[in-house]
């Protein structure tokens, strides 16, 4: 598993402890249920999965211990290509520093 | 304000909360910006809201789900009060935005205003000439906003710069872009005027060509091209260019709340033209019942409300039927279709502008003077 997605983010390091964008601030919000991000003058209420994720970065959890955490609490194995994929795409969107 | 951003949120509910709150403390303001969007009698408005009024108000939209909260007027900095709102707000788990000219924002306030946990400035140029800046503005603040950009990222704050494009500056934008990257801007709002309040008073004097519209675009591709993710550029077209209407603030009732000086609640900042509406007051109604419940608010939501051509369109949902206060402006009645929409029977009323944008200065016949915003004229504009 851990090869294949090696492949698909050949730029990504599993080592990386990945942070929220300075920019942005990721909050519960009990109105919506679920993680929000607030940037300047927009909002994007972030799905369960992504919200997962998100409130999980914090500058000190790699995105190995992050995805072995993620696999733990929901009792399942292989998420690394699902986490990777949205790492990637965060990033994209100037969400998340890698 | 950006509304297309926003609106990615999934609400289930019919009804959404209002996200987005615009705390418009005050009326009162340094420039006299001839594309001001306050309404032209401001300065009739009644006694502004008190510190507490403001608390109470910031405190009932959080508890209705607000999340993103702009302190603007006006000039906010006016408010000496400013940095108790702001901490509070920033205290109830708002993202909070000051829009601001800049004058007004010393070393001093800014890190009082820090220190409250403002999360972002937006600044406002009028544009990256002086003497321009200065003739537009009326009065010196191009030296003051340079000034205030360098306190702004020296505290730190994620910078949008925001400059109002029009006839008079729009043959410049490449300096206002130049002028964007120099002060280390992360955003860039080029948002052509919308023609409303003091605006619409100017439009013949402030509404582009379509050369110069389609020249500025070119332009700012360019400058897109050149500097990737330095910048973010957004450029905001004029719609008196466009045959299908935007979908104002997203819908009415649908994520903005603007509050007034005042204490009037509106859906959008400029709906108070709107006079057969009774728009209720935070000091008489609650939040939450101002949202949920008033007239004026579930007025024009849904689509019951609709004429035709709306009525049976069947790109109704996708716009809306446009802005309610423009149809209101330039056909009389605020529940026809926006007449940017060429489905419209007042869709001339658009056209005959842009065709009039068409003309070069030197050729017309007559030119208008541009009346600038400021408590004399808004007096004498509404007696």
């Amino acid at each position: 598993m851990t090869d294949v997605t090696a492949q698909q983010h050949p730029n990504v390091d599993l080592k990386i402890c990945p942070t929220v964008a300075r920019m942005f601030k990721l909050q519960w919000e009990q109105a919506q249920k679920s993680w929000v991000l607030l940037y300047p003058e927009g909002m994007v209420a972030l799905n369960g999965s992504a919200g997962e994720i998100m409130s999980r970065l914090d500058g000190k959890t790699s995105i190995q211990v992050l995805i072995d955490t993620l696999e733990k609490q929901f009792q399942t194995s292989g998420l690394s290509t699902d986490v990777l994929n949205f790492l990637t795409m965060a990033r994209g969107q100037g969400w998340v520093k890698l | 304000m950006n509304a297309s951003e926003i609106c990615k949120s999934d609400t289930p509910n019919p009804i959404g909360p209002p996200l987005w709150l615009l705390a418009e403390v005050t009326y009162k303001c340094p420039l006299h910006c001839v594309f001001c969007y306050n309404p032209v009698d401001f300065a009739l408005a009644g006694p502004e809201l008190s510190t507490e009024d403001w608390l109470r108000v910031l405190r009932e939209a959080r508890a209705a789900g607000s999340v993103q909260c702009g302190f603007s007027g006006g000039e906010p900095l006016v408010r000496e009060d400013l940095e108790i709102l702001v901490a509070e707000a920033h205290r109830l788990g708002f993202y909070t935005n000051l829009l601001t000219s800049g004058v007004g924002l010393t070393e001093a306030r800014a890190a009082a205003l820090k220190k409250a946990g403002l999360d972002h400035v937006q600044l406002s140029f009028q544009d990256s000439t002086k003497e321009l800046n200065d003739f537009l503005s009326h009065t010196k603040t191009f030296d003051l906003k340079r000034r205030t950009a360098e306190i702004i990222k020296s505290h730190d704050w994620p910078m949008v710069l925001n400059c109002v494009i029009h006839r008079l500056n729009i043959d410049y934008i490449g300096q206002i872009i130049e002028l964007a990257v120099e002060l280390g801007a992360e955003y860039l709002e080029l948002a052509n005027s919308q023609y409303y309040s003091w605006a619409e008073l100017n439009r013949d004097n402030l509404l582009p060509s379509r050369e110069q519209l389609e020249r500025a675009e070119r332009i700012t591709n360019e400058f897109r091209e050149k500097l990737g993710d330095r910048l973010r550029i957004i450029f905001v077209v004029p719609d008196y260019y466009e045959t299908r209407p935007k979908k104002c603030m997203n819908g009415w009732g649908s994520i903005f709340l603007t509050v007034t000086p005042d204490g009037s609640a509106l859906p959008c900042h400029v709906a108070k033209m709107l006079k057969d509406i009774s728009f209720p007051n935070v000091r008489d109604m609650g939040i939450q019942d101002i949202w949920y419940e008033s007239d004026a608010f579930n007025r024009y939501r849904g689509d019951s409300w609709m004429k035709e051509p709306c009525r049976t369109c069947p790109e109704k949902e996708k716009d809306l039927g446009g802005c309610r206060c423009q149809a209101y402006m330039l056909t009389g009645d605020a529940a026809n279709a926006d007449p940017v929409c060429e489905k419209s029977e007042m869709h001339h009323r658009i056209t005959e502008a842009a065709d009039y944008a068409q003309i070069p200065d030197a050729q017309r016949d007559t030119i208008k003077p541009l009346v600038f915003r400021d408590p004399k004229a808004s007096r004498a504009l509404t007696v």
